[in-house]
């Protein structure tokens, strides 16, 4: 066991049951912390964890964008919204919305990861032989050629999200 | 298989991404406010993109689908956290408040 830990591959086991352990802690916070920032800072460790996973499937841009999007970009704006919304000290009260809805929640999220779990892990998957690589190459060629209209459609999708945010947080504004 | 090979398995990614899952729900279940319900749905989104990159990985014939589905996930996500966070603020306004109890006007 200590002569494997040592070997190259027995490092790239144990890193990634460290970037597992930073999913976890980074969930964990994220959802049950008092404070919403410290909520957030969860959630961006939780993004820098799942941009480890997807270095270890073996698409280093995929991980790079969850980097600039989610842990850049998407957890600043939630930090935004924390900021801009929530005046009042969470710390003397608890951060469920009642008596029963940490119970509820935990054994619903409970009994989803478990039917999950079990699901993953007891059907027999069928592997088809792989015709691509799957490189950047391969990704910027798919993405022009047979995915155009959904890469347009997504850009028309983001624009509209531009818009409306801008008119729905202006509204009400002297 | 040993516990430092986990990385090579499908199910290892499979049960990472349930677990994300269920965190997500939880949080929305169990959340006061908007914001950290908002902060919960983003979980769960980012464990159905590591169940598409698993799937991508392990078992798709054209290893470049599940990479885009995630990419698309990604920019919808930042669409819709853009959204959230603009109504949050503008019930922030009206309300004084983000708390889900007193967001109840149609409630009746």
């Amino acid at each position: 066991m200590l002569s494997e830990l040592f070997s190259a591959e027995g490092f790239v086991g144990l890193i990634f049951l460290i970037t597992v352990g930073i999913i976890i802690f980074g969930a964990v916070v994220a959802t049950m912390s008092r404070r919403l920032v410290r909520s957030v800072a969860g959630l961006a460790i939780a993004f820098t964890g799942v941009a480890g996973i997807y270095y270890f499937l073996l698409s280093p841009f995929v991980a790079m964008m969850q980097m600039l999007i989610y842990v850049g970009a998407v957890s600043i704006l939630i930090a935004f919204a924390v900021m801009m919304a929530d005046p009042e000290d969470h710390t003397g009260t608890s951060a469920n919305a009642g008596t029963f809805a940490g119970p509820l929640g935990f054994s619903i999220g409970a009994l989803i990861f478990a039917a999950f779990t079990i699901l993953g892990l007891k059907t027999e998957w069928r592997e088809f032989p792989k015709q691509g690589s799957g490189d950047i190459e391969q990704l910027g060629k798919a993405l022009l050629t047979t995915h155009t209209l959904v890469f347009e459609l997504i850009s028309i999708v983001l624009l509209i999200a531009i818009i409306g945010a801008l008119v729905l947080a202006r509204k009400g504004r002297s | 298989m040993s516990i430092l090979n986990l990385y090579n398995f499908l199910g290892t990614y499979l049960v990472i991404a349930a677990l994300l899952f269920g965190f997500g729900i939880y949080g929305l279940v169990a959340r006061k406010t908007v914001v950290g319900m908002l902060i919960a749905s983003e979980l769960v989104l980012a464990g159905s993109s590591v169940n598409f990159m698993a799937f991508n990985r392990f078992l798709a014939p054209d290893p470049v689908i599940g990479q885009i589905f995630t990419l698309f996930i990604m920019a919808i996500a930042a669409a819709e956290a853009a959204i959230a966070v603009s109504i949050v603020v503008a019930v922030y306004r009206n309300y004084k408040s983000i708390d889900t109890e007193d967001l109840v006007d149609l409630k009746g």
